[in-house]
């Protein structure tokens, strides 16, 4: 298993030696402009030095001019040279980060200057420079933006550029007393009640959100909800109870709520529409990411919403924006997910063959859509194995399903893949996201399949639909994902909980993890609805698809 | 705006007539509250909890009761013609007060909007003949509440029953308390007549499969076939009791509105929904008996409650072949079998959840009400601030004093709820006792369990026991009464 080292990792200079595949320690980070020159496994470090350069020309002239002062001046003999000393290793390493903490690891600094001996003004002086400096490199990462990813408009730069500052999603934070206070003001400003986290953490993981189905967030709501509409509440309260689960559900789910929430939107007087349906749903987003963190395809639908609803021309009167919109979001649905599925399918026709046998996981619409097609509109006979995991036993419904429309199947569990392998010839894998350094997130498992089928020799076969493309890099799975209800994993056997009383038990935790990221060399081919593509491919697929949406 | 709640406040309390005969039902005082108050408090409650007003999230204490005056005149001018009056408050339009009518509303002591229907007096209607009368105001979901409950349930937990599943009927349910309190007037150990009730459910403990009551069975339990191939496991309870609180979908009551020969909601609609959950909608076969058997049959068929289900709102629809969840395993249906009637309940396993619809229920639950009352965190404390006690150690700290009563000196009270403006003289030993309004009790008096109605007046050194003392009644001096209902003839007439 060590042999094997993550792809990501290996370019990386700081990467953990011995980790299991595909958990490689490294950071989340947003590709910098997702131009396909720009290799997407590296992303932070390359532009450290770069950047810095210029930086720390500025850094010498400026330690230059004081140090020519200071000689001037003659007041203070042996003491200037310390603090300069001192910053000057502290401040090259720290100000290619304009991230916050570094910016507070420079106070001590400044505040230990002026008895140094410092005049304000020089003080003044090395500050304007900094600022100067930072501006200079937001300037060049705008610049390559601009020849990375849009090189038409304008208009993409200042959507991107948040994206660039190193902010951390709240998601991601929750060990970060300041992110949880931001997040909990936030939420009292849109009148949405705080959800509590549930139980103790495993360590690794105390950065994310573990709720409790049983404590759900309505109860913190009045009973006829005034701020949320009943509808969002009903979907998040079916997200949180796993009613509606599975990437593309979700995301249906969320689309045809919303069309309902808009068609009971109505302007208030003295508003746009366009800038006041945003804000209105702002807090209904929040909620439901309370109920239970939004899934890749919920996020690109509601960029794509909200995008959409900024786009709306002012002549239009509310009846027809109304009706627009809705139509968009029609679309949406049925390019996106049904046609998709459908594009999916097809093409998917091609790489099932007679006899073959299929391995699935756990629960895909796509991927049960895609066999029951194939069942149904071609003689190719195939067999299929699913194979499955707790705690949520998902493949008992691709079973029920694949069963119903006649394909013959295998039902095992994960921890017997290795004896199923031999005779699967090829694994067919649904996906929750595909990331854009080719890593794909999806059920957990679904990594450690991958893994021994590449073992086996076995393709390994992808179905995802463009949609759920996201910009994000992820070589591990252990800064961005999802924590289940711990709860869930306590079973009865004949009425008797081992995991009862875990609670209880100080030195037991539970980890009920959702997602996990396969690498990309673990994946032989990605079946999308623009065809068969390598999963190195997907930047430029969000390159295109951000074009076109321009 | 997602629901509107109806309170049933119209019940006769024809199991308590000795205490109803002088005082409508909803006004009974429980803990020195109407009746009505606990109901209205529990919506109030859970319709201004985590809103982030604190002025508005405490109920201004002071007035014990939460009427508008209209109901007290309504039982002052028509007492003597009108047995009750109807009542259905349309409650939580939150959303449409505007600023003048919160101050109105606030005057009344409560925030909620309440819209008070009058049901005539001559005609006898069943529950669901009172939602069917103000269908034309319900435009949502409907929160079914009858008066005479009391409890201190999360209300989210049934709504969200409601909600998470896209229930067509979410209610209430509490294990039945053993009956400890025996009722005054009671002679001997007298066996509970009320009827026992079965009630099905999955192995979650929500859905509600099955419901039947022993009077309309024979010998033994029929369930449906269809029942147990779609939940082959089902645990049968008795001993539950119905809190006549239910979530109910707009739908049903569009239902009721056509369907007239429903006349209550807890005998007939909510069992009819829970039948309905396993039939089939209108199934060919039924098309065929439809034509032998003539007219009739067409009628009812056209009245299924499937026809009036509205298809954007069922759940799952969106996403029937996506979601990854199922309700079942084991067999190769659909999720929840594709059925669109779905009943759920919330079983109470612990908290305070009580009827009072008999005399003993009403005891139980003015004693059970201190506790609920402290746990509410009302201002009010439980001995009014104008009651003049003489002794004040000598009164128990579970009991109610209401507003300027005079307690004389060596006056013992425990577990005990008096009224307001009751003169209680010296010496008088006051235990387990619920007294209302402008009760006198003169000196030496031996009260123990008993029920004493507005206006009694107990002369000197009487003992009773047990005893339910109605309105005006007198005792005389040293009167000796044990397990008496002592009423007076003229009110028996009147019922």
């Amino acid at each position: 298993m060590a042999e094997r080292e993550a792809p990501g990792g290996e370019r990386e200079p700081c990467r953990a030696s011995g980790a299991a595949p595909g958990r490689g320690v490294s950071h989340v980070a947003p590709v910098p402009g997702a131009g396909p020159g720009a290799a997407p496994s590296v992303p932070v470090v390359v532009q450290g030095p770069e950047l810095s350069r210029e930086e720390k020309l500025q850094l010498r002239k400026e330690k230059k001019q004081q140090k020519k002062k200071k000689r001037n001046e003659k007041g203070t003999a042996a003491e200037p040279p310390e603090p300069g000393t001192a910053a000057d290793p502290a401040q090259p390493r720290v100000t290619p980060h304009p991230a916050s903490p570094p910016a507070s690891a420079n106070a001590p600094n400044d505040g230990e200057k002026p008895p140094g001996g410092k005049s304000k003004a020089e003080l003044r002086a090395e500050r304007r420079a900094k600022q100067e400096a930072e501006r200079a490199q937001k300037q060049a990462k705008k610049a390559e933006l601009g020849q990375g990813a849009a090189p038409a408009k304008p208009r993409l730069t200042p959507t991107e550029a948040p994206s660039v500052v190193k902010r951390l999603p709240e998601h991601v934070q929750v060990d970060d007393p300041a992110a949880q206070r931001k997040l909990a003001k936030k939420l009292e400003r849109q009148q949405v009640p705080l959800r509590q986290d549930y139980g103790t953490k495993v360590n690794l993981f105390s950065h994310l959100h573990q709720y409790s189905r049983k404590k759900p967030l309505t109860q913190q709501m009045s009973i006829p909800s005034t701020v949320i509409h009943p509808a969002v509440v009903r979907l998040g309260l079916q997200y949180s109870q796993g009613i509606i689960n599975g990437s593309n559900a979700r995301c249906i789910a969320l689309l045809e709520v919303f069309k309902q929430l808009i068609r009971d939107y109505s302007t208030p007087p003295n508003e746009e529409l366009s800038r006041d349906l945003v804000a209105k749903l702002k807090p209904h987003i929040s909620f439901l990411n309370q109920c239970r963190p939004l899934s890749v395809s919920m996020g690109n639908a509601i960029k794509f919403l909200k995008k959409e609803i900024s786009c709306l021309p002012d002549t239009l009167r509310e009846e027809e924006a109304k009706e627009k919109l809705q139509g968009t979001i029609d679309n949406y649905l049925r390019e996106k997910i049904v046609l998709a599925a459908e594009a999916i399918s097809k093409s998917a026709f091609e790489k099932i063959n007679d006899n073959d046998v299929i391995l699935v996981y756990g629960c895909s619409s796509l991927v049960n859509r895609t066999l029951c097609d194939a069942h149904t509109q071609t003689d190719r006979t195939f067999r299929v194995i699913v194979v499955d995991s707790r705690p949520r036993l998902e493949g008992r419904e691709t079973l029920r399903r694949l069963v119903r429309h006649g394909i013959h199947c295998t039902y095992v569990m994960i921890n017997a893949i290795s004896y199923v392998l031999p005779e699967v010839s090829k694994v067919l894998l649904g996906a929750h996201a595909l990331l854009a350094n080719g890593s794909v997130m999806s059920r957990v498992g679904t990594s450690q399949i991958a893994l021994v089928s590449k073992a086996y020799n076995v393709p390994v076969l992808v179905c995802c639909e463009t949609y759920k493309f996201c910009e994000r890099v992820q070589t591990d799975s252990f800064v961005s994902n999802e924590l289940d209800d711990p709860d869930d994993l306590i079973v009865q056997r004949k009425g008797q909980a081992q995991l009862g009383g875990w609670a209880e038990n100080k030195s037991l935790r539970l980890l009920n993890l959702v997602y996990d990221v396969t690498p990309p060399d673990l994946v032989d081919l990605v079946i999308t609805d623009l065809g068969m593509i390598p999963c190195t491919s997907v930047p430029v697929v969000l390159r295109v698809k951000n074009v076109d949406q321009q | 705006m997602e629901f509107q709640a109806v309170v049933m406040a119209a019940g006769g309390g024809s199991r308590m007539t000795d205490l109803t005969s002088s005082i409508p039902k909803p006004l009974l005082p429980v803990g020195n509250r109407p009746l009505l108050w606990y109901p209205l408090n529990l919506l109030e409650r859970a319709g201004f909890e985590g809103e982030a007003v604190p002025g508005l999230g405490r109920r201004a204490g002071g007035s014990p009761c939460a009427l508008p005056p209209s109901w007290h005149h309504l039982r002052r001018s028509f007492f003597h013609l009108v047995m009750f009056a109807r009542c259905a408050a349309l409650a939580e339009e939150v959303i449409v007060i505007t600023r003048k009518e919160i101050q109105k509303m606030l005057s009344l002591d409560t925030k909620m909007k309440l819209d008070f229907v009058y049901i005539s007096d001559n005609v006898d209607m069943g529950t669901a003949d009172s939602l069917r009368h103000i269908h034309q105001k319900i435009k949502t979901d409907v929160l079914v509440l009858s008066c005479d409950l009391i409890t201190d349930v999360d209300l989210y937990k049934v709504v969200d029953l409601f909600r998470t599943h896209d229930a067509t009927l979410s209610m209430l349910m509490k294990k039945a308390p053993e009956p400890t309190e025996v009722a005054p007037g009671q002679k001997g150990k007298k066996k509970p007549v009320e009827q026992r009730d079965f009630i099905g459910v999955d192995d979650t403990g929500k859905r509600l499969l099955f419901m039947a009551n022993e009077a309309d069975l024979d010998e033994e339990l029929v369930i449906k076939r269809s029942i147990l191939q779609k939940h082959p496991r089902m645990h049968i309870r008795t001993g539950l009791m119905d809190a006549h609180l239910y979530c109910l979908k707009k739908y049903v009551v569009d239902f009721l509105v056509e369907n007239r020969t429903i006349t209550s909601l807890r005998s007939e609609l909510i069992p009819h929904l829970v039948r309905k959950q396993f039939s089939s909608p209108t199934s060919l076969q039924q098309g065929l008996d439809n034509k032998e058997e003539g007219r009739k049959k067409k009628e009812q068929a056209s009245l299924d409650i499937y026809s009036f289900i509205k298809e954007d709102n069922s759940l799952l629809k969106p996403a029937p072949d996506n979601s990854c969840w199922n309700d079942h395993r084991g067999d190769m249906n659909e999720t929840l079998h594709e059925g669109k009637v779905r009943c759920y309940v919330h079983i109470m396993k612990e908290g305070l959840c009580c009827r009072v619809n008999t005399l003993a229920l009403y005891i139980e639950a003015n004693r059970q009400v201190p506790k609920l009352l402290l746990n509410l965190g009302l201002e009010e404390p439980l001995v009014h601030g104008t009651a003049q006690i003489t002794d004040r150690g000598m009164v128990g700290s579970d009991s109610i004093i209401g507003s300027s009563t005079q307690i004389g000196e060596k006056t013992s009270i425990k577990h005990s709820i008096i009224g307001s403006a009751c003169t209680i003289k010296d010496k008088v030993k006051i235990t387990n006792c619920i007294i209302m309004n402008s009760v006198t009790i003169e000196e030496g008096c031996c009260l123990q369990g008993s029920v004493i109605c507005n206006n009694a007046v107990i002369e000197k050194g009487a003992d009773i026991k047990d005893c339910l003392i109605g309105s005006d009644q007198r005792l005389e001096t040293k009167a000796k009464h044990v397990n008496e209902v002592i009423v007076g003839t003229e009110q028996l007439m009147e019922i």
